[in-house]
């Protein structure tokens, strides 16, 4: 009889948990997005939590294009208020949003942050040029032999490339498409790379876009997932990899991998912030006006994050490798803030 | 007889060769426990070696003058002005103490950066409780930040001083000297959810999420397993569509784990409307993912009662159900339970389903219900080995420890209650 109470008990115990309330109010702010900028938005939400009197938000790094999505789905208490992303919205992500009734979007552009190709302190250090990132890495190359032609990437040594360069394998980890930095990476350094060459350049967009987008396929270049920790601990291990991934990363672990200077110049804020580095991209988040006042501590965050204290030249978020906006541009955003004014789609 | 013999002969020739082949082949087996005792280990010492000193913590004690002045602060009982006041200027008096010769604005900021975030907090909360204290000089203990920490507790190793500058590592130097520095055991870790800092993270949030995810998991998932076993065996009739059920279940159980987790992202969350991250929604996917183990433990439990048993209830005219809950079930509870904690210690560690439901996350309040946001262990461990800094190395491993102990403990548990009410017949 005991037993016959337990399973009956055990059961109405999981009857009630298995029925739910649909759609809660929500007191804790949901952000997602980049796994760039998370590390960022962490210190700023830990901060805010300890510091006033709301629940700290809580944060998913699912990459931007990820972020993007989940934050576009809609309006309503189960869909985030923020998302973070390491590259600007697209004009289509815009429409997406629109569609779905996410209308007023606030755009914060927060910083800067640089991709570097680092490899093992162990191993020579690299002086590579765009040109010769994409010829690396990409999946159709010009043909060496000459000729306006295309040909599949035929290159497995750096030193097929140019001799000047060290006679190892091509070994390049990189993160998957659903992340920002890829994203970047393709558009900034192998579009750089790949518009060196005329008749590319003379192509028509679209076409340009599939040629110098396209990563290769066949080995050399290696997903290594969202976690940039991963590939860092890797190049610590093998000194012929080399790696792509955010700057900050490269500022935490200085003492076991080193960045390759990208055409001459080496990456470190100031060359980062002026764009002297040719890989450097902005860092955003985003803000669905609609679930300010419902969530409570959207704007509170925002407000933070945009302060001087957090993102200033002095900020405890350059301690953390973030590289701040020149001040023109932060007094811009942070007024935008204030008032939560909305994109309008048409400066995408 | 010459043919016996010559048999005999080849016999005792091939018995050499046999004799060595048996060898051989208990040497493959000894080699291959030797291979896995060997993994092991390396895993353990590699774990133990990084993760030990996640369990010291690194505390700085100073004599803080609380001066008003200094904080721009009269009343601690003003929420404004508490808002508006500085609560580090205090922290680096304190520490000026020993290092006077500090003025540079420069100098002074490197210097209050030996201690942790949480340290202007710490004043804060002390002086919002205490109003009477301001104007007076208070001992208080903070805790260093995390690169002072991996500084001290790694003195020996030059790997782990890269992100001090040399100026500040002299100051360590000088402070653990005068004893003002020192290392103890680490109840924060014990005490505290996530936090972007290493010195101030703690596992205890995710303990708990991992804890009220498995009650939900054990909630459904075990009533449901059981009585699925009992009906297919003791009470479905044998034919085409109870064979195709089963063949389910066993495909089910096979099933990838993040198949699951999309499942739940799609009904439960999707359909249902639940909140994402909660551990009602991580414990209803990994009930779906453990339920398949439970049935089959469980209806393989309930095979090996002898049918005398049932037999023999039947005889003294015992129902049907009677049979079932008076002798079957009962009999059959241990090896249901043991299927029941190792589909349990699967699902606490699993993460892949958790991914989708949103429950990888930064998430610094401990949780308090089935509805507050929440991770699991092997998230937390999955988070902090994926952070850049240092100091989330150790951590990560200690997690790892606790998970394990965790794991260790839910498996012996197992294995005790097999061996204390297993009959055999």
């Amino acid at each position: 009889m005991k037993l016959k109470a337990a399973i009956a008990s055990v059961a109405l115990a999981g009857s009630i948990a298995a029925v739910s309330t649909p759609a809660m109010a929500r007191d804790t702010v949901n952000i997602v997005g980049s796994s760039t900028v998370y590390p960022f938005a962490t210190v700023v939400a830990e901060r805010f939590g300890r510091n006033t009197d709301f629940p700290t938000p809580k944060l998913e790094s699912t990459g931007s294009g990820g972020g993007l999505k989940l934050f576009c789905a809609g309006i309503g208490t189960q869909h985030p208020d923020i998302t973070n992303a390491s590259r600007r919205m697209k004009k289509s992500e815009f429409e997406m949003c629109q569609s779905n009734g996410v209308k007023d979007i606030v755009e914060v552009k927060i910083g800067a942050d640089g991709i570097v190709i680092a490899n093992s302190k162990d191993a020579g250090k690299m002086d590579l040029s765009l040109k010769q990132v994409f010829l690396a890495l990409a999946k159709e190359v010009p043909d060496p032999k000459g000729g306006d032609k295309l040909v599949a990437n035929p290159y497995e040594k750096w030193s097929d490339i140019d001799s000047k360069l060290p006679a190892t394998e091509i070994n390049v980890m990189g993160p998957p498409p659903t992340s920002g930095t890829r994203d970047a990476f393709v558009e900034i350094a192998m579009e750089g790379g790949c518009k060196t060459f005329d008749f590319i350049k003379a192509m028509d967009k679209k076409e340009m876009k599939s040629v110098c987008h396209s990563m290769r396929e066949d080995g050399p270049f290696v997903e290594a997932g969202e976690n940039d920790n991963l590939i860092v601990q890797r190049l610590a291990q093998d000194k012929d990899t080399l790696g792509i991934f955010g700057y900050s990363f490269l500022m935490e672990n200085s003492s076991q991998i080193q960045a390759a200077t990208i055409n001459g110049v080496e990456p470190t804020p100031e060359t980062i912030a002026d764009e002297d580095y040719p890989v450097a991209r902005s860092l955003f988040f985003y803000i669905k006006n609609a679930h300010v006042g419902v969530v409570p501590g959207i704007k509170e965050y925002a407000e933070e994050f945009t302060s001087e204290g957090a993102w200033g030249d002095n900020g405890y978020l350059v301690d953390v490798g973030l590289i701040p906006n020149p001040r023109k541009t932060r007094m811009d955003v942070a007024k935008n803030v204030r008032k939560l004014k909305p994109m309008t789609g048409n400066e995408l | 007889m010459t043919d016996q013999r010559s048999q005999a002969e080849i016999v005792r020739q091939s018995l050499k060769k046999r004799y060595r082949k048996e060898k051989r082949f208990r040497f493959y087996g000894i080699a291959a426990i030797a291979v896995a005792l060997m993994s092991l280990v390396i895993l353990f010492t590699d774990i133990i070696g990084k993760g030990y000193t996640g369990f010291i913590k690194t505390t700085i004690t100073l004599e803080v003058p609380l001066d008003g002045e200094a904080m721009y602060l009269d009343d601690p009982t003003d929420k404004d002005q508490v808002s508006m006041a500085d609560f580090q200027a205090p922290v680096l008096a304190a520490l000026q103490q020993y290092f006077p010769e500090v003025t540079e604005r420069a100098d002074q900021r490197e210097l209050s950066r030996l201690v942790g975030s949480y340290a202007s907090n710490q004043v804060r909360d002390l002086l919002e409780g205490n109003p009477q204290l301001l104007g007076t000089t208070q001992t208080m203990e903070f805790l260093v930040h995390d690169t002072v920490s991996v500084y001290v507790k790694h003195a020996d190793n030059p790997a782990y001083s890269i992100r001090l500058t040399e100026q500040q590592q002299a100051w360590v130097d000088e402070l653990v000297g005068k004893g003002v520095v020192e290392t103890s055991f680490n109840d924060v870790f014990f005490s505290r959810g996530d936090s972007r800092e290493p010195s101030n993270a703690g596992i205890l949030g995710a303990i708990i999420g991992s804890v009220l995810t498995m009650v939900v998991t054990l909630v459904i998932a075990f009533p449901v397993g059981v009585a699925a076993a009992v009906y297919l065996e003791e009470f479905a009739p044998q034919n085409k569509f109870t064979d195709f059920i089963e063949v389910n279940i066993n495909n089910l159980a096979a099933v990838p784990s993040i198949i699951f987790g999309l499942l739940g992202l799609a009904v439960f969350i999707g359909l249902f409307g639940m909140p994402r991250s909660v551990p009602v929604v991580g414990g209803l996917v990994l009930a779906l993912m453990t339920l398949p183990t439970i049935i089959i433990s469980s209806r393989a439990a309930i095979k090996s009662v002898p049918p005398s048993i049932r037999e023999a209830a039947e005889g003294i005219g015992a129902s049907k159900m009677q049979v079932v809950l008076h002798h079957v079930v009962p009999l059959a509870m241990p090896g249901m339970m043991t299927g029941s904690i190792i589909g349990m210690a699967q699902a606490l560690g699993e993460t892949a389903p958790l991914l989708l439901i949103g429950m990888v996350a930064f998430i610094v309040e401990v949780p308090d219900g089935f509805f507050s946001s929440a991770t699991v262990l092997p998230v937390q461990i999955y988070l902090w080995a994926s952070s850049a800094e240092q100091g989330f190395v150790e951590l990560a491993s200690a997690g790892i420890m606790i998970l394990l102990t965790f794991m260790i403990t839910m498996n012996a548990l197992a294995i005790w209650l097999r061996k204390r009410l297993e009959r055999r017949w």
